[in-house]
């Protein structure tokens, strides 16, 4: 099958020195100047852009394989070194063996039969693959030869070989040259090669000096044209260069019989430039620079640290018809749209094929141009090639544009966008949306799809992706769309809902709200409800909400406060809308709605209610202000009888305590029963005061209508800023670390009273004393950490996880398998039920059965 | 678990061990047929496991454990002895 389109299998990989013979033969050119071009600005045939090398310049033809730019990808040619050099890369292994093998005949160090022995034991680890054993062989075998010091076999006498600096070897405190070193290297006999870990038909040891070096194809040093027209060459020209430049003095001289030290340094100045070449970041060599003083970007650096070709080329890939900028709330757009700044809109582009129907329609855009929106940047012709639209280039590609033709055309409203939030924990990260171009330049998203995203606006940014063809719009609309994510598959409630602002109105509304004909009216039109039914003169808000749901809806539903939520043939009869409606995950009503009249109508349905929600807060204005967190006289009273009554119900059990008249609970001692029963009359007087509060406070308080709605923030809240903080806990436990037997030094020693072990009294409005403030400061040091640490460390296991979890599937016999078909569960979650259309992970069949019967579902 | 020591225990005794019975050779087929899979494909269970110490058990017999299950009464798997 696919096997006939296998045009090359790569079985196997060997990693081996380039031998001299091989460098020539996989070379085209021998490079003998340093001349980069001539006068006429052609490149000189045997310099280093040499033609045969391959062609970066446009009109030129390659004069091996007659290619053009980008159809030739280049080929390697060679230089002949005057004297032949170290590579830096190897002098460790060089040095080894060195160490390893005789000064004389070249043996390794070693008794035949020791060697014998370990050389089947290396080569059998080879065979077996086993590239890692072969290795602790040979590091065992460098070991044992270190402290001999005559050669086995011709009895001569060895002396240590020493690294000097990067590429110097030394004996006996001589130097030796790399001419001696290869030498040396060149006597080592092919049996034990094996020994020092190298495979002697792919790596002789004196292919570790370099006698020839290849010289890399034109096309991966490309020259850049600077503005001034000036020609700016790849820093490894210039170090080729250089290299070049020395090995031609070095031949010269050596063919004028010049003084010997005169060779020595060139050679000397050779061996450093072949050096840095391959690695220009080396301890103890000094980098080669530009005349500006910024380091030369050599083979090595190519390769290596996060701006090198795996980590910033191959792991990290750059994507086009893309754009990232931070994310504003907007929740006048359609939940299902984005807000696309116009500057975005006008440097994403669609491309869009021209035919003779669309054709005045394209033209238009290629009339406005780049720069007027809306507007197209490019035109493609029928043989691909790319004109970019200019006021120059506007009128021939106007005139030559006909069917065949493709425009690049901006972004206009309604396209279809992908819409991203890191980290893409799940699959909601991810959405499909209509664009919406606006001015502005931030990306606008509707409030209640911040949810799936996990997003808020305090400085958010988010990934923009423009799908490029027909197929992957159909399929980011049919797998993407965000009214398709409105279940979430990991618990199988809604994750899409109303949030926030659009809550609070939808409860203001519900609740007691009237208004007349007119006000309905604007209202409704204001949300973009335009097929408004006869109005009645005065309407309560239950009405107008209803007018939202779908005439047949009936469905009984319970509300935050535990009264029921009663719709009956479309008609809200009782209760009022909070977030057990419509929000998050407890939304009742829209999971409803997504079940007996589908996604869209579901996603229309919310749309309008979350807007309603916000109109109406707009009409009646709404805001929070410090005036909430004001009690009555009368309430402040109560609450502050409740405070002493509970710090006196502290000092009682202290008494008590003190008297021996406290029982402890099972398995505490005494004195933990008392923390544990000073602790639960504090937290229980906070908790009264929260509901002195919530049933005293004025009902129209917007901070308690955010709490009852569920809008944003609890009664708790509301508590701590209008009378009572509260008790302060590190580790589930009072305060109890400071000073010694006491949290802070102005308390007596042993104090154990409410308000020495961090009891804060008092609310954020009225003051905190400054111990209370220095609690309420340690807890909040200790959450604040605690939080800082968790996070990565969550993610972190999220992350494995989900790796390791990733491609399980399925299969349509209910069992759950790998890969490699492997079962992992015999029947999904045991069950076999599919959250995403079940009731938090089971299925009411008592409900099933009632509607069935036909009656009202809830 | 070393192969020699027998427990001095039943560890059947004890509510939150599942059961564990060993599948005839023509129910272990009728299963893998089910399936579709071969022995390979099924989760494995060690010989020396402590809740197979009072079954005769041998490599490739397959054995089916009944357990309770969070979202279920009775959750059966079959695993392979290695
Ligand atoms: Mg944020
Ligand atoms: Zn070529
Ligand atoms: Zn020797």
């Amino acid at each position: 099958m696919s096997e006939d389109y296998v045009y090359k299998k790569i079985k196997s990989i060997i990693f081996s020195f380039m031998s001299p013979k091989n460098i020539k033969k996989m070379a085209t050119a021998k490079i003998v100047t340093s001349e980069l071009y001539d006068k006429e600005g052609y490149p000189v045939d045997g310099g280093l852009m040499d033609t045969r090398l391959g062609v970066i310049d446009p009109g030129f033809r390659c004069k091996i394989c007659g290619g053009k730019l980008k159809e030739c990808m280049g080929h390697f040619g060679y230089i002949e070194l005057a004297r032949p050099v170290i590579h830096i890369n190897y002098v460790k292994k060089i040095l080894d063996t060195l160490r390893c093998t005789c000064v004389t005949c070249g043996r390794i160090l070693l008794d035949d039969e020791i060697a014998k022995k370990y050389r089947e034991e290396i080569k059998e680890a080879l065979a077996k693959e086993t590239a890692e054993l072969a290795r602790l062989k040979v590091r065992k075998v460098i070991e044992m030869i270190k402290g001999i010091k005559k050669c086995p076999h011709c009895k001569e006498k060895q002396y240590s070989v020493k690294i000097e600096k990067p590429t110097t070897f030394t004996e006996n405190d001589k130097r030796l040259s790399p001419i001696e070193v290869r030498a040396r290297l060149e006597r080592v006999p092919d049996e034990d090669i094996y020994l020092l870990g190298l495979v002697p038909e792919h790596a002789r040891p004196e292919w570790m000096v370099l006698t020839i070096l290849p010289i890399p194809p034109v096309t991966m040093r490309p020259s850049i044209t600077l503005e001034t027209g000036e020609r700016s060459e790849d820093d490894l020209t210039h170090k080729l260069g250089d290299i070049v430049r020395i090995n031609q003095r070095l031949f010269e001289n050596i063919n004028a019989g010049a003084p010997e030290i005169i060779i020595e340094d060139l050679w000397d100045l050779l061996q450093y430039h072949v050096t840095t070449y391959f690695d220009n970041d080396l301890a103890q060599v000094p980098p080669t620079r530009h005349r500006s003083g910024q380091p030369l970007k050599t083979l090595a650096e190519r390769i290596k640290s996060k701006e090198g070709r795996f980590r910033h080329n191959l792991a990290g890939k750059r994507v086009n018809f893309s754009g990232r900028t931070v994310i504003s709330p907007d929740p006048k757009i359609e939940l299902e749209e984005v807000g696309v700044p116009l500057i975005v809109a006008m440097e994403l582009t669609i491309p869009e094929k021209v035919n003779e129907w669309n054709i005045d329609w394209l033209k238009a855009f290629i009339k406005n141009g780049p720069h007027t929106y809306p507007g197209a940047n490019y035109v493609i012709t029928p043989d691909n090639k790319k004109k970019k639209i200019t006021n120059e280039t506007k009128e021939p590609i106007l005139a030559e544009l006909t069917p065949g033709y493709t425009v690049e055309r901006h972004l206009l409203d309604g396209d279809i966008s992908i819409f991203n939030r890191q980290p893409s924990l799940h699959r909601m990260s991810i959405m499909c949306h209509k664009v919406k171009v606006l001015p502005g330049k931030s990306f606008r998203l509707n409030p209640s799809v911040c949810t799936p995203y996990n997003a808020d606006f305090d400085g958010d940014e988010m990934n923009i992706h423009i799908p490029q063809t027909e197929e992957a719009r159909t399929e980011a609309e049919a797998l993407m769309a965000v009214r398709s994510q409105f279940i979430t598959p990991k618990s199988g409630y809604n994750i899409i809902s109303a949030i926030q602002d659009s809550i609070s109105g939808n409860y203001i509304l519900t609740k007691e709200s009237e208004y007349t004909k007119e006000e309905v009216a604007q209202l409704l039109i204001s949300i973009g409800v335009e097929d408004l039914p006869t109005l009645k003169n005065r309407m309560n808000g239950k009405e107008i909400f209803s007018l939202l749901l779908p005439k047949d809806f009936s469905f009984i539903g319970t509300g935050k406060d535990g009264k029921s939520v009663v719709f009956r043939n479309g008609k809200l009869e009782e209760g009022i809308i909070d977030v057990n409606s419509i929000g998050v995950g407890t939304g009742d009503l829209l999971r409803n709605l997504h079940n007996y009249y589908g996604q869209e109508k579901a996603i229309e349905i919310l749309n309008n209610i979350a807007k309603l929600g916000i109109a109406v807060l707009l009409k009646d204005g709404f805001s929070t202000g410090i005036a909430d967190t004001d009690l009555p006289a009368e309430t402040w009273q109560q609450v502050q009888d409740l405070l002493k009554k509970a710090e006196a119900k502290g000092f009682q059990l202290l008494d008590d305590f003190k008297n021996k008249e406290i029982e402890a609970f099972p398995g505490r001692t005494v004195q933990e029963t008392v923390e544990l029963r000073i602790m639960e009359a504090l937290n229980k007087v906070r908790d009264q005061i929260g509901n002195l509060i919530s049933d005293q406070i004025d009902e129209t308080n917007h901070s308690i209508i955010m709490a009852k709605s569920g809008a944003r923030g609890k009664i708790l809240n509301v508590t701590m800023m209008s009378a009572c903080v509260g008790q302060q806990a590190l580790r589930g436990k009072r305060i109890e670390i400071g000073y010694r037997g006491r949290t802070l030094s102005l308390f007596k020693k042993g104090d154990l009273s409410p308000l020495a072990r961090g009891f804060i009294a008092r609310g954020y409005k009225q003051g905190l004393t400054p111990q209370e403030f220095f609690f309420g400061a340690m807890t909040g040091r200790d959450s604040l950490m605690d939080t800082a640490l968790r996070t990565p460390k969550s993610g972190y296991l999220y992350r494995r996880l989900a790796n390791a979890l990733q491609d399980l599937k399925i299969e349509y016999d209910n069992t759950v398998r790998d890969a490699n078909e492997n079962i992992v569960q015999f029947k999904y979650g045991d069950d076999g039920i599919d959250v995403s259309r079940s009731h938090g992970g089971t299925i009411n069949v008592k409900k099933i059965i009632k509607e069935v019967k036909g009656g009202i579902h809830g | 678990m070393d192969e020699n020591k027998k427990l001095n225990f039943n560890p059947h005794d004890h509510v939150l061990v599942p059961k564990h019975t060993k599948i005839s050779e023509e129910e272990k087929q009728k299963i893998l047929q089910q399936y579709n899979v071969s022995l390979k494909q099924l989760p494995k269970i060690l010989r020396l496991d402590p809740a197979l110490q009072n079954i005769e058990v041998q490599k490739g017999d397959l054995i089916k454990i009944e357990r309770k299950s969070p979202t279920t009464n009775k959750a059966v798997v079959y695993r392979v002895v290695v």
